[in-house]
C-alpha cells in the first residue's frame, strides 16, 4: 500500500470512528430526553409534570378495562407489573387493542391523577404463527400450569411446550418494550 | 376468492402495500434502463457517434 | 484470479461482463418475487394476532433489510473509492444511492400502512422509525451532493465522505429497538437466535428476501453500466456499443 493509500485509508478510519464516538456520546447524553414512553415504573418514580405531554407504555392490566355506557370513552389500567398507571381515552380503538396486550398512549396527566390519553396505539410483538399453533402452545402452557399446580416437577416431557411459549414470549402476556 | 381478496377486512392495507411496492420496482427498472440508455447516448456522442447511437437519440427524443 | 480482477477493472470488460450478468440476477429474481408473492398472500396461514394484515411484513422486512444493505454496500464502495481513488468503487456506490432510497421509502411506506390498522397510527416518532426517516435523508443528501459539483470527480468524493459519515446510523436502526422503548417491535429474525416465527409462514419470507437481493443486484448493475459509460464517455471502446447493448 502506497503512503498516500495510508493515509487515506487512516484518515476514513478515524472519520468513522471520531463520528461513531460523538454519535454515541451525544445519545448518551440525550438518553432520558429521548424517551419515547414512560414505562408505568417511570412514570410514578421519575414525576412527570401535569402540563407535559408525554407517552405511557405497558400491559394492559387484565380484567381493568372499563367502558363508560353510551359513550367512546374507555378506562383501564396499564401496567408493568411492579407500578400501574389508570388511563383514559375517547375514540376508536386500535384493532390489537385488548387486555394483556402491550399498548402506548399519549397524552396528560388528568385533574384525577388519571392520564387521559389523546390517542392510543397497540403494540405487538415479533412473534408470528398461525392461530393453530398459538393454541396449542397456549394449551401445553395451561397444562403446564396445571401440573406445576398439582405438584409435579418442572422438567417433565410435556412441559416443553410452555418452555418454547416463556422462550419466545409468547401467550399472550408479552411485552417487548424493553424497559 | 372473495374471502382472500378481503384479508381480514385489511384488503386496503395489504394490497395497497404489494401494489406500492411493484409500481416502485417497475419504477426502478424503468429509471435504470433510460439512465443506461442515456449514458450510451451521451458516452457515444463524444466519440464520433455511430450509426446504432444516432439511433437511440432519436428514440430518445 | 488476480488477472481476472485486473481484467475486470477494465472499463470495457466490465461492461460486458455486467451486461451479461443482469439476466442471471433478473430472472431468478422475478421467479423467486412471483413464487413469494403467491406464498406470502394466499398460501402462509394467517397470523394468531394480525390474521391477514400480518401478510405486510413480506413486503416490508426485505424492502428495510434492501436500504440498510444498500447503504453499507454504497459506504464501503465509497470508502474503497476514496482510499484507492478507483472509479469503477465510486460509479458503484453512485449506482446504489436511488436503489437504495428507493427501497428506504418502500419500507417507510408499507411500515406506514402496517401500523395504521395494528397500532392504530400511520405514524409515530419512535427511535426505529425516526432513524430510518434519516436514512432516507442521508440517501437524498448523497444524491444530492454528487449532483451539486459540476466536475464529476469532485462529486463522487463528497457524496462519499458523506456515505461514510451515515454508516453510524445503520447500527442506530438495528438496534433502536433493543436500546429505546418504541412502538416497533424487535426484529423476528436475527442471527443469534431462532426466529420467532413458524417456518410455513418465514420460508416466504426468505424467499422474497431472496428474490429482492437479486433484484437490487440486476437493477444497481444495470445503473452501474450506465456510470461506467458516463464516468468512460469519449472511450474508444464505446464507439463499437450499438444502442440495445
Amino acid at each position: 500500500m502506497t503512503p498516500t493509500r495510508k493515509r487515506r485509508l487512516v484518515m476514513v478510519t478515524a472519520l468513522v470512528a471520531g463520528v461513531g464516538l460523538a454519535t454515541t456520546l451525544a445519545l448518551r447524553a440525550f438518553q432520558e430526553n429521548m424517551l419515547y414512553f414512560y414505562s408505568p415504573t417511570e412514570f410514578v418514580e421519575l414525576g412527570v409534570p401535569a402540563e407535559r405531554t408525554i407517552r405511557v407504555g405497558g400491559l394492559v392490566a387484565d380484567g381493568s378495562v372499563r367502558r363508560a355506557p353510551g359513550s367512546m370513552t374507555i378506562e383501564f389500567l396499564v401496567t408493568d407489573h411492579a407500578y400501574t398507571v389508570p388511563v383514559s381515552y375517547t375514540g376508536v380503538l386500535p384493532d390489537l387493542f385488548r387486555e394483556g396486550q402491550g399498548v402506548v398512549a399519549r397524552g396528560r396527566i388528568g385533574d384525577n391523577g388519571v392520564f387521559v390519553a389523546e390517542n392510543l396505539m397497540a403494540k405487538h410483538d415479533e412473534n408470528y404463527m398461525p392461530p393453530e399453533v398459538a393454541q396449542a402452545l397456549h394449551a401445553g402452557k395451561m397444562r403446564a400450569i396445571e401440573r406445576a399446580q398439582q405438584g409435579f416437577p418442572a422438567e417433565t416431557e410435556s412441559n416443553n411446550g410452555a418452555a418454547v411459549a416463556d422462550d419466545s414470549g409468547h401467550a399472550g402476556s408479552s411485552y417487548s418494550g424493553g424497559y | 376468492m372473495r374471502e382472500f381478496l378481503l384479508m381480514d377486512g385489511y384488503w386496503a392495507y395489504v394490497w395497497g402495500s404489494w401494489i406500492l411496492t411493484l409500481v416502485v420496482m417497475l419504477g426502478l427498472i424503468a429509471t435504470a434502463r433510460r439512465h443506461h440508455r442515456r449514458a450510451l447516448v451521451e458516452a457515444a456522442r463524444e466519440t464520433e457517434a455511430p450509426l446504432p447511437a444516432r439511433a437511440a437519440v432519436k428514440e430518445l427524443s | 484470479m488476480w488477472l481476472w480482477f485486473h481484467k475486470l477493472g477494465s472499463p470495457p470488460y466490465f461492461y460486458r461482463t455486467a451486461g451479461r450478468l443482469i439476466p442471471w440476477f433478473a430472472i431468478p429474481a422475478a421467479l423467486l418475487l412471483l413464487a413469494g408473492t403467491v406464498g406470502g398472500l394466499a398460501i402462509a396461514p394467517p397470523d394468531y394476532e394480525q390474521g391477514d394484515g400480518f401478510r405486510i411484513i413480506y413486503v416490508h422486512v426485505p424492502s428495510a433489510y434492501l436500504a440498510m444493505f444498500g447503504y453499507v454496500a454504497m459506504a464501503v464502495a465509497a470508502a474503497i473509492g476514496l482510499i484507492w481513488r478507483m472509479k469503477l468503487a465510486f460509479a458503484f456506490a453512485a449506482a446504489c444511492a436511488p436503489v437504495g432510497a428507493a427501497f428506504t421509502f418502500l419500507c417507510l411506506a408499507t411500515g406506514s400502512l402496517w401500523g395504521k390498522p395494528m397500532w392504530g397510527v400511520w405514524w409515530d416518532w419512535d427511535g426505529r422509525m425516526t432513524s430510518m426517516l434519516v436514512l432516507l435523508f442521508l440517501y437524498l443528501g448523497v444524491i444530492a451532493l454528487r449532483g451539486a459539483f459540476d466536475d464529476a470527480a469532485k462529486g463522487d468524493r463528497a457524496a462519499a465522505l458523506l456515505a461514510i459519515v451515515g454508516v453510524v446510523n445503520i447500527p442506530i436502526i438495528k438496534f433502536s429497538v433493543d436500546w429505546w422503548n418504541t412502538l416497533h417491535q424487535p426484529a423476528t429474525i436475527s442471527k443469534l437466535s431462532a426466529p420467532s416465527m413458524t417456518m410455513d409462514m418465514l420460508g416466504w419470507l426468505l424467499t422474497m428476501v431472496v428474490g429482492y437481493m437479486l433484484f437490487f443486484a440486476a437493477v444497481v448493475t444495470l445503473r452501474l453500466r450506465g456510470e461506467v459509460l458516463l464516468r468512460e464517455r469519449g472511450a474508444r471502446w464505446i464507439r463499437g456499443l450499438d444502442g440495445r447493448a
